[in-house]
């Protein structure tokens, strides 16, 4: 399938390129989903063998009850941020650039969430009794704790799966029509069902685009206060370390920062796999890269913010894990340093880098990297170096853990490969929306100028 | 309910000028509550089950050493930081002022372990398991528990409920000193006192307000009903 050399004078060529990704699959992409499925199994094997035995498969041990389940949690949760970023909030600024960005994004939110919200019960000592938190009429008459930090995480994690998968379906409305219309057979018919009957009449297009924008408005506190809860679950405890008032907006601010990166990984991605070049244009990345730095910016300032005041006020327990962490773990302390503020903040400076593919690549990757580590080095060291000196510990994950955690990131990408397979990829209607307003001119004079200034 | 309502407010003191680290209360506490067994290399581990340790820290330099000890157990903050944080109210607070810990309701998230200050609380990473003969000393007074939940010292509450209904069989109040649980019964040097803080006369309460009290980690605000006397040694004596 060749992209056409400018899409926005041919809309059925453009509808066709941005659909390519859904075409007959290729032995390459069995072999993809072949690969993915055969490490997905492994991770569920490595979690039964979790549920049969017991907890010391893991590498938890007290004093540190949380590993990397709960690392994955929150990186999981941080990366559904990209979907809503991306999406809601430039939506409502009206930046035309969103729009071939868009559709990705929203899936990634979705995807990310449900892996997310895996783990924390794959993490729980006894899951098949899960259901005890669900706050639910039983014959115990015994309601869950509406006080604990978990409860308000199950709540905030099954609304925020909720309401970005009503966000992605909504977008999608007009697109599955696009790919109805194209469709033959059982596609067609499911396609049909899932467009709920979408004509494109003008009080359709109306309606549809008054909802987005009230989705968007709500969506956007939602996933402010998604993060909120998930660093609660730390802020609130005593744990020195954890016990911090800054943690819920350097939570929500690194949950955007994790976000946008991946955007940027993924969106390289798919511009490769499915020939994409003519939608995602360098500006498209140049965007992206300059608010990932004005997100690396906020993370270094917090990240600042929360080190300098417990070095200053130098309390021997909260200094303790500070120093603990540096440590124990200096190669992981540089790493997140390096990925998460000095590379960021000095290479996407120059819009040579920003535009250059292969360089955003490596950098979005590093600063994924370094998230997860910074996760990782929220969780475990505090736990380590708690209140009782005797009780000091460390944290190793164990093999199951790790199989486990190769199996989240497989999951991730088989789910997205499926939905690239099944649905439109591209937002093709809101791409073509502008499309159609870059083509439309009007007369000045003597001069025929576009409807719309190229945004460059 | 307020402290001054209360008939019973059940606390302990721990003299750390009596306890000569023994381990004793220790053997008492695993054989009384049926706690699980590890073996050697789980232990190397650190996945021991035990609800009450003795801390020993060493203090000085060669030769001048000296080994403090601190028996710690769960301290039944009046506070506790432990029972919040629990989704499922497995972790809870009794009229009596004891942390409370349901086995059946717990679905393991561990929360309450981070949460406590003390790290006194210990998980079932494994089912537990007693080689023959020793299933024919648990207690039956105790639950033995399953692997994936979280327990802790709960003060011998079945030997609190079973003098308090011989009492109320009798028509009384419970005495002080009738009960005892089993790390207090066994202390050679009766280092550890326990009883009913809310009588003002009993052992305990008389004990608890010795100048020489305190209570650990008090600037947490967790209100613990665990009172230490500070333990003297060589700057003591002079």
């Amino acid at each position: 399938m060749s992209t056409p050399a400018e899409p926005h004078r041919d809309g059925a060529a453009a509808n066709a390129a941005m659909l390519s990704s859904t075409g007959p699959a290729t032995w390459r992409w069995y072999l993809l989903a072949l690969l993915l499925g055969t490490v997905v199994t492994g991770g569920l094997t490595a979690f039964s063998y979790q549920v049969m035995t017991g907890m010391v498969v893991t590498g938890i041990n007290r004093p540190v009850m949380w590993g990397i389940y709960i690392v994955n949690f929150v990186f999981w949760v941080g990366l559904s941020h990209s979907g809503t970023m991306v999406s809601a909030i430039l939506r409502l600024s009206q930046a035309n650039w969103r729009r071939p960005i868009l559709r990705g994004a929203e899936a990634m939110t979705v995807f990310s969430i449900m892996v997310g919200g895996l783990f924390p019960l794959i993490h729980l000592g006894r899951n098949w009794v899960f259901y005890y938190i669900i706050p639910y009429p039983s014959q115990y008459g015994l309601w869950p704790n509406f006080r604990s930090p978990l409860l308000w995480d199950m709540m905030a994690i099954t609304t925020y799966i909720i309401g970005s998968s009503l966000f992605l379906y909504l977008g999608l409305l007009p697109d599955l029509a696009v790919a109805r219309d194209r469709a033959a057979g059982w596609r067609r018919l499911a396609l049909a069902m899932l467009a709920l009957g979408w004509r494109g009449t003008a009080q359709q297009w109306q309606t549809f685009g008054r909802a987005s924008t009230v989705m968007a408005c709500l969506i956007i506190p939602v996933a402010v206060s998604v993060h909120s809860i998930v660093a609660w679950d730390f802020a609130v405890t005593l744990v020195p370390g954890w016990h911090s008032t800054i943690f819920p907006p350097y939570f929500v601010i690194g949950a955007i920062t994790s976000g946008v990166a991946a955007v940027i990984t993924l969106m390289i991605i798919i511009r490769k796999a499915f020939h994409l070049e003519a939608f995602l244009t360098p500006l498209h990345f140049d965007n992206l890269a300059k608010l990932l730095l004005i997100v690396t910016a906020l993370w270094s300032y917090f990240y600042f913010a929360e080190v300098f005041t417990t070095w200053y006020g130098h309390q021997p327990i909260e200094w303790e894990v500070f120093s603990f962490s540096a440590g124990h773990y200096p190669l992981l302390l540089m790493i997140m340093l390096l990925g998460n503020s000095v590379v960021p903040l000095t290479c996407l400076l120059w819009r040579r880098v920003r535009r250059s593919i292969p360089a955003l690549l490596i950098i979005s990757l590093l600063v994924n990297v370094a998230m997860f580590i910074e996760r990782f080095l929220i969780v475990v060291p505090s736990l380590s170096h708690k209140n009782v000196p005797f009780l000091w510990g460390s944290y190793r994950p164990s093999w199951v853990e790790l199989t486990v955690m190769a199996a989240a990131f497989c999951g991730f990408a088989l789910l997205y490969m499926l939905f690239a397979k099944f649905f439109p990829i591209m937002a093709i209607t809101d791409v073509r929306e502008e499309h159609e307003a870059l083509r439309g001119e009007t007369v000045r004079g003597r001069t025929r100028l576009s409807t719309l200034i190229d945004e460059e | 309910m307020s402290r001054q309502a209360r008939l019973y407010q059940w606390g302990m003191v721990i003299d750390l000028d009596r306890c000569t680290g023994c381990g004793a209360c220790v053997v008492a506490c695993q054989a009384e509550n049926n706690v699980a067994l590890v073996d050697k290399q789980r232990f190397a581990e650190g996945r021991n089950m035990h609800w009450l340790r003795i801390e020993r820290y060493w203090e000085g330099e060669f030769p001048h050493v000296r080994a403090r000890f601190l028996p710690m157990l769960c301290q039944h903050c009046g506070d506790a930081p432990c029972e919040p944080v629990c989704p499922v109210y497995a972790s809870y607070h009794n009229a009596e002022g004891l942390n409370g810990q349901v086995y059946n309701r717990c679905v393991g998230t561990r929360y309450c372990g981070n949460n406590c200050p003390y790290a006194v609380r210990v998980f079932n990473f494994l089912n537990p398991d007693w080689p023959e003969p020793l299933p024919d000393q648990l207690n039956p007074d105790v639950t033995v528990r399953s692997r994936g939940v979280m327990e802790k010292c709960t003060f011998c509450i079945q030997r609190i409920r079973r003098g308090k209904e011989t009492a109320k069989n009798e028509r009384r109040l419970v005495r002080d000193g009738e009960i005892q649980p089993a790390c207090a019964q066994t202390c050679p040097p009766g280092a550890i006192v326990f009883g009913n803080l809310a009588d003002p006369d009993s052992h305990v309460a008389r004990l608890a307000r010795s100048p020489r009290r305190f209570r650990l980690f008090e600037d947490l605000g967790t209100d613990p009903s665990v009172i230490y006397l500070k333990g003297g040694g060589h700057e003591h004596a002079g």
